[in-house]
């Protein structure tokens, strides 16, 4: 056993360092490795916070120096290899005072200007676009409540293919800070992002534009930023959200004022084009191939492509007593979830693509109910 | 009392006859302040390396970005045990054990003031790590919703979570029991002569520490049990659905969490301000003021705990007030450390293994420092919240910190626990290795951050790529230098040259008026301080 484990740990060492000579060759595409400072700021807020950080480093460079120079300059003359004579002072009212004051006055230089970029950060009145950010384990959503583009309603999840974070293909350009739709805004209007979150805390974050802001399940806040330029900028969730906490990222792209009204058409159109008739009859061949579709965008994650789950953590569907039960109990779990569990609700998916999972779940791996769940079914189940 | 008065009435001679049980039923059934300040130790170094070994299994998949060695939801479970491994495991018990072993020798007493009770201290704390190591075997894994436990995600977890509930329940008695005795033994087992204002600062920091952990102990514990409630019995406290409020849980955890940062600091502080001056032979300078400053720093802990939260959504007026209120606390920290370099100006220094590592700690200890007030201007914090800087902002003053001073201490009085001098070049190369990788594991950390990677991530984008392997080398060097320590300490206990009962040239606090190794009971008659 013990020469196995070695065996082992000598492989995982060597895959390690073919892993390492294969990214210097990747990480050619990364778009700048070995930043130093925060990113270069895209709004007028962002370029605020980053001159204060420039100031807070200059202020702390200067103390570094006095302090550290006081210090180091007695560690190399007062030692008594050099035959240095100890003193024996050990009190003084009036320095004790001195260096209680300096810090004092020096904390008020870094408050002042912080204060002022606090308040202008949590002025989100008069937007010129709302547009609402739901977190969901684990992707985003976003509709578009107020201002142009209002009724725009989609979601953002990540599409850095499996083979990547796999590595079993190269990793591209923007590796797990890429996503399927964007959210878009015009450039030099006010935005104002709504916060909320369907399962757990997520938090919405954009350094560029200098937003970070907790998304809290039953509560919505609010944050704003104003584009300079346009651009796409992206974040990643910043606050644990599970296990695929590192793969949901958020990716603004901020557009003239022209192209967004073009955008916002596009849109209209797409939303138009994908109402279905909900009494339309699918065959089950339809719905397995559209089902796999959408098992494999909302519920591989935890109940894995096969089926089989993760054992203790996330129940397996193949064989299940709830794939191959009654119909019902199942769609009440899809489209509801389970509370006081990990399975979240998937209410917001359409009732093609809710019927469609479930006809796949119910059809596939060891599974053969035969069970076809029609659009119309959900449809009535949701009154 | 009467023993103080009448020295030789039987009182030490009794013990000398029996003596403590051989073997097992020794550590089992001690009430001996050394014995137990010993077990503490040695408790504490296991879970140090335990944590270690977490987090270097963490640095490994975070060596390339993509998916290496572990599944994102164990590599969660990791990040949060190591995170409670070394706060309640580590870090903490290693302080109470210099609690045990130092206090009653610092205030001249013969032992702790409930010595049954410091025996239960103890033996608490391994059924305690025993469920949160055991964790991981359950169905479901340990718990993986970060240290800090936040609902509703740690509401989502398997039965790893109750485990957690229950062990933090538990080391939090430990930790209120320690504290009581601490407080008990202090306030009136010091020797005579001996006011409040001649103790050695070790014995200051503890006692402000001890008042610190009986305040918020017992809110952790509530925090906690509100969840274990949420979970299973139906209560709504951090459900919004049913009336709560997930935010609440932060506020309460965090009312605990940042004096309890202070919990894992002052005691460091105390270790620091000891040795100082006694290898500057050159008395500590601004003795008052360095009590008043911990004294101030430990009241000022219990109004900044918002600003861990900065990016929750609060009104300005909150915001303002936790930004203030946490810039204010680098008056009396800086205050601390003008002392520390005063007391090095002008004195004759020498630059064993203690002093080095107390030289280590006012440096990157400050740096620390520089990186908590940055983050604790607000703006600024909500760009750096949940980032790699927040790690090293972290680790900067819980590594370089805490942990360097308890190495610091440990060289300090390693020669009057055990009685021999430790090997000297293997000290100052643990201390030089560990200095040098824990920068390079942690520096690079702040520019990571900076850049925006977030933490608690078992995967990165590419730009973040060169600074993920430096800083896993890095942690590599750091983790194996520790088997230094281990080595350098148990060679230590095995042999080496005789010990002075004064063991520093400049050291003058009445434990190094004891012989090396000290007595069994320590001071069975009392000193006499003047």
């Amino acid at each position: 056993m013990g020469v196995k484990t070695v065996a082992m740990g000598v492989k995982m060492i060597a895959k390690i360092i073919t892993g390492a000579f294969a990214l210097t060759f990747y990480s050619g595409a990364a778009t700048s490795s070995y930043q130093l400072n925060l990113s270069a700021p895209q709004s007028g807020i962002a370029t605020q916070i980053y001159d204060l950080h420039t100031l807070l480093l200059w202020i702390c460079l200067a103390i570094f120096i006095g302090v550290f120079g006081v210090m180091f300059y007695s560690v190399l003359k007062h030692r008594k290899s050099l035959g240095y004579k100890a003193a024996n002072f050990h009190h003084s009212t009036t320095v004790e005072i001195i260096w209680t004051i300096i810090p004092f006055i020096i904390l008020i230089s870094m408050a002042y200007p912080a204060t002022k970029t606090i308040i202008s950060m949590k002025d989100t009145a008069a937007p010129d676009i709302t547009i609402k950010a739901t977190g969901h384990q684990w992707q985003w959503g976003y509709d578009y409540l107020k201002g142009e583009g209002e009724g725009a309603s989609f979601y953002s999840k990540l599409s850095t293919p499996q083979e990547q974070i796999r590595n079993q293909v190269p990793k591209g350009e923007h590796y797990l800070r890429e996503v399927d739709n964007n959210m878009v805004v015009p450039v030099g209007k006010k935005i104002r992002v709504l916060l909320t979150a369907n399962d757990v805390i997520h938090a919405w974050s954009v350094q560029e534009l200098g937003v970070k802001q907790d998304a809290i399940p039953g509560f919505i806040r609010d944050a704003w930023f104003k584009a300079d330029k346009p651009g796409i900028y992206r974040g990643q969730c910043s606050e644990l959200c599970g296990k695929e906490h590192a793969y949901m990222p958020i990716v603004v792209e901020a557009m003239e004022p022209e192209k967004y009204t073009q955008w916002v058409i596009n849109q209209k159109k797409k939303s138009e084009a994908t109402v279905v008739d909900v009494n339309k009859i699918f065959t089950i061949d339809e719905l397995k191939v559209e089902g796999e579709k959408v098992y494999a965008a909302n519920c591989a994650a935890c109940h894995q492509a096969n089926g089989k789950g993760l054992p203790g953590a996330f129940p397996a569907l193949d064989g299940s007593k709830v794939a191959n039960g009654p119909k019902n109990k199942h769609i009440n779990i899809a489209v509801n979830g389970e509370t006081g569990t990990a399975m979240a609700a998937f209410k917001h998916l359409s009732n093609v693509d809710i019927a469609a999972v479930v006809t796949y779940q119910r059809n596939a791996w060891s599974n053969s109910t035969g069970d076809i769940v029609q659009p119309s079914e959900i449809n009535e189940f949701r009154k | 009392m009467a023993a103080i008065h009448h020295p030789d009435h039987g009182y030490g001679h009794e013990h000398e006859h029996h003596g403590p049980p051989s073997g097992i039923m020794r550590w089992m059934t001690t009430t001996n302040h050394k014995d137990i300040g010993t077990l503490y130790l040695w408790f504490s170094f296991m879970m140090f390396l335990t944590g270690g070994v977490m987090a270097l299994t963490i640095r490994a998949e975070l060596f390339q970005p993509g998916l290496q060695l572990v599944e994102p939801e164990f590599f969660n479970q990791l990040t949060t045990l190591h995170g409670l491994v070394m706060v309640f495991g580590a870090i903490m018990p290693a302080f109470v054990g210099f609690a045990n072993w130092q206090i009653p020798m610092m205030i001249g007493a013969p032992d702790m003031a409930f010595a049954r009770m410091n025996n239960w201290s103890f033996w608490l704390l391994p059924p305690a790590a025993l469920l949160l190591i055991g964790s991981f075997f359950v169905p479901g894994g340990a718990a993986a919703g970060g240290w800090t436990l936040y609902p509703p995600l740690s509401t989502q977890m398997g039965m790893g979570m109750d485990m957690t509930i229950f062990a933090v329940h538990i080391m939090g008695a430990s930790s209120i029991m320690g504290s009581i005795n601490i407080v008990t033994t202090v306030l009136n087992m010091r020797a005579p002569g001996m006011t409040m204002m001649k103790m050695p600062l070790f014995v200051w920091t503890w006692l402000i520490t001890a008042y610190l952990l009986i305040a918020v102990m017992p809110v952790l514990a509530g925090a906690v049990t509100m969840l274990l409630t949420d979970r299973h019995f139906g209560t709504n406290f951090f459900n919004a659905a049913g009336g709560g409020d997930p935010v609440m849980f932060q506020h309460i955890f965090w009312f605990f969490g940042h004096p309890e940062v202070y919990i894992m600091i002052l005691p460091a502080f105390g270790i620091v301000s000891q040795i100082i001056p006694v290898f500057a032979r050159k008395p500590l300078f601004g003795y008052s003021s360095m009590v008043y400053a911990t004294s101030s720093i430990a009241i000022l802990s219990f109004v900044v705990w918002a600003h861990h939260m900065f990016t929750v959504g609060m009104p300005v007026s909150a915001q303002l007030f936790f930004m203030y209120a946490t810039m204010l606390i680098a008056v009396p920290t800086g205050v601390k450390v003008f002392n520390w370099v005063a007391t090095m100006w002008q004195g004759s220094m020498t630059f064993e293994a203690p002093m080095l590592f107390a030289i280590g700690f006012i440096f990157l200890f400050t740096l620390g420092g520089f990186s908590g007030i940055v983050l604790a201007i607000v703006p600024v914090d909500i760009q750096l919240q949940e980032t790699y800087y927040v790690i090293a902002h972290f680790h900067y003053v819980l590594v370089s910190g805490s942990l360097f001073a308890l190495f610091g201490g440990t060289y300090y009085w390693l020669p009057k626990w055990t009685g021999h001098m430790y090997d000297e070049t293997l000290a100052k190369t643990h201390f030089w290795l560990s200095m040098i990788f824990f920068n390079v594991t942690f520096f690079v950390q702040h520019f990571l951050g900076l850049a925006g990677m977030p933490r608690r991530s078992p995967d990165y984008a590419l730009q973040f790529a060169d600074f993920n392997m430096i800083s896993s080398i890095g942690a590599f060097g750091f983790g194996l230098s520790q088997l230094l320590f281990l080595y350098g300490i148990l060679k230590c206990i095995r042999g080496g040259e005789k010990a002075t009962s004064q063991v520093w040239e400049g050291a003058d606090t009445l434990e190094f008026t004891l012989p090396s190794p000290p007595p069994y009971h320590s001071f069975e008659t009392p000193p006499i301080v003047k």
